[in-house]
Formats: structure tokens, C-alpha cells, sequence
């Protein structure tokens, strides 16, 4: 038995990532490249709304996407057929990607030619949430079917959203969701939230959300 | 498996801590944990029986986890409560307008090594 020495710490569990998140928002920010990091549970609709968004922006922007996964590559297919640079990443089995994996997944994008970066995060309402990506802004899909309250239930990924959408509106008429009181609720949490109902699907509101991203990336690059 | 991710998240921190200390092994890592924070100590505990084995640094190492009190600050009479009690509709005088002031915290306190 050797001596027994106390080291003490008092530090954030997230202190350490929170640290390397905001060293790759400053190289990117240097770099001029907007990082979307964009969060939801499954099945919300991220890909389907990534597809039409890249298909809005791509005569603008030149568009890499990251697709976290636990695993498979169909995510990273589909983006591949718009003839957007994509890559997969897979987490092993980790619930969220980490500011770390989101460097290692952004060196293996290569963002030399790219101006609009998007990291599809793994879905799930809760890790995402806890650990910074570096992302420039941070946006979450609500979608209809999941209904109204959950912003009452995952109050912190409500929190950390610069914008919301709300997608597959095309379904309201078939479920008891209520777009007031969700935005409501969404600005109890957090006042600053945007929220832009949206169908992927029918491209209903596509317009007003590829607005907000055009305004965000030019702030970015203006260094605001 | 939330808590496996932050379990790995954590060994990999103080790993880094102890060898820069020149410790060879880590006995007893002490965390602190927020009454309403997204970990839940029973399968943080299992995690962590499970991850030490993995890991020669962490042999046997025990994992003591304080909990702190969750306590909301209402903006209506600029009182506090207990947050798990009442939730978001303060006790007092029945506002709404609260926030939490401390409860989800997940910190490393210290760790004993030899």
C-alpha cells in the first residue's frame, strides 16, 4: 500500500467539454464556417428536413453534413443523393456526440470549401442537450406526432435551442397538438427561442427557415 | 445508456488527472450529483462497477455520490423552495415565474489516490 492522497477536483462532470466546445467555435468562427448543430428525437424528421434544406441553400452555400448514428450509413446515403458532401459517424452506441467526436467527425468532413456545416446529432432529447458541440447555433425538431408538452418534459434541450421547428404539420388535423400553447411553452424555457412551424414533407415554411439560417450564417461571418 | 456515456466521460477526465499526478491508482472518486439532474445514481453506481473493471486504474475503486438539494427561486415573492416538493408552481404565493437556483448539477469533488 502506498500513501493515500486526496486530489481535489470541483468541476463540472461537463466543465472539460464545455472548454473544447468553445475552442472549435472560435476555429470555426475564424474559418467562416457556420456549424448547425441539429438535435431531435427519432423519427421527428431531421434527414427529411436536411434533404429540403439542402436542396434550398445549395446554389448559396456549399453544404457538408455529419450524421451521428449508433449505426448504420442510410442517413448518410440519402443526404449523399442531393450532392451534398456527407460522411457518417457512427457513436458506438454512445447516446450524443461530444465536442471531441464532433472535431474528429469535422476533420474527416473537411470544411476547406465548406460554409454551412450541419452535425445531425443522435435522437434523443436529453444528452444532446447536456454536452456543447461547439456548434455556431443550435436547432431542435419538434414534431406534431410527439406532441405539445414536451417542452415541459425536456425543459434543458428547449433551453440550449437558438430555433424550433415544428414539423409534420401537414398531420395537425389528426392530433391534439397546439401550436400556441407550445410556443408557449417553449418560451417559458426560453424566451429567446425562435419557433418556425414546418411540414418537410409538403416544404410548407421551408421558406422562413432557410431565411433564418441565411440571416444567422451572415452574422456568423460578420463575426457578430 | 446515458449514464455509461457520462461514466466513461468522467474515468477519462480523472485519468488524466491522476497520471498527472503521479498516482498509480485511483481508490475513491467522490461526484456530486443534483437532486433533479438528468443521472440517476443506481445506474450510475452499476455503470461505474462495470466500467472500473475495464480499466487497471480503477480496480476496485469506490464511487461515493452526495446528492445536493434541488431549490427553485420564485420572481413572484423572491422566495425559495424545494423544487421536487412543488415543481414549477412556487408553494408561496402560487406564481409561476421560477427558476431553478441550483439541483442539477453533476460535479467531480475529489478523488483519493495512491
Amino acid at each position: 500500500m502506498g500513501d493515500v492522497r486526496i486530489l481535489e477536483i470541483k468541476e463540472s462532470v461537463f466543465a472539460d467539454n464545455d472548454r473544447r466546445a468553445h475552442q472549435l467555435r472560435e476555429e470555426l468562427r475564424e474559418k467562416k464556417v457556420f456549424l448547425l448543430n441539429l438535435m431531435s428525437s427519432p423519427g421527428a424528421g431531421k434527414t427529411t428536413t436536411l434533404v429540403r434544406t439542402i436542396e434550398a441553400l445549395k446554389g448559396e452555400f456549399t453544404i457538408g453534413v455529419m450524421e451521428a448514428d449508433i449505426d448504420s450509413d442510410v442517413d448518410a446515403r440519402t443526404i449523399a443523393q442531393t450532392g451534398a458532401k456527407s460522411i457518417q459517424l457512427h457513436t458506438g452506441g454512445m447516446c450524443h456526440l461530444d465536442a471531441e467526436m464532433t472535431r474528429q467527425g469535422v476533420e474527416g468532413l473537411g470544411i476547406e470549401d465548406v460554409d454551412l456545416a450541419i452535425l445531425e446529432n443522435v435522437g434523443n432529447l436529453v444528452c444532446p442537450a447536456e454536452f456543447d458541440t461547439g456548434a455556431s447555433k443550435n436547432a431542435m425538431i419538434l414534431s406534431v406526432p410527439e406532441g405539445h408538452d414536451k417542452p415541459l418534459k425536456y425543459p434543458l434541450m428547449f433551453e440550449v435551442c437558438d430555433i424550433v421547428l415544428i414539423n409534420k404539420t401537414d398531420v395537425l388535423p389528426y392530433f391534439d397538438f397546439d401550436i400556441e400553447l407550445v410556443e408557449q411553452h417553449i418560451h417559458k424555457r426560453n424566451p429567446r427561442a425562435k419557433v418556425i412551424p414546418i411540414c418537410a414533407k409538403t416544404g410548407e415554411g421551408m421558406d422562413a427557415w432557410a431565411d433564418w439560417l441565411r440571416t444567422e450564417i451572415k452574422k456568423w461571418r460578420a463575426g457578430e | 445508456m446515458h449514464e455509461l456515456g457520462v461514466t466513461f466521460h468522467v474515468m477519462d477526465h480523472l485519468e488524466k488527472v491522476a497520471l498527472e499526478n503521479n498516482a498509480s491508482k485511483i481508490c475513491k472518486v467522490t461526484l456530486e450529483l443534483g437532486e433533479v439532474s438528468t443521472v440517476i445514481e443506481s445506474y450510475l453506481q452499476s455503470c461505474w462497477k462495470w466500467a472500473c473493471a475495464k480499466r487497471p486504474l480503477f480496480e476496485g475503486c469506490e464511487l461515493v455520490v452526495e446528492t445536493l438539494p434541488a431549490v427553485t427561486f420564485c420572481e413572484g415573492c423572491e422566495d425559495t423552495y424545494a423544487t421536487v416538493e412543488y415543481g414549477r408552481v412556487c408553494p408561496h404565493c402560487g406564481s409561476d415565474k421560477t427558476y431553478l437556483l441550483q439541483g442539477n448539477e453533476f460535479n467531480m469533488k475529489e478523488i483519493e489516490v495512491e
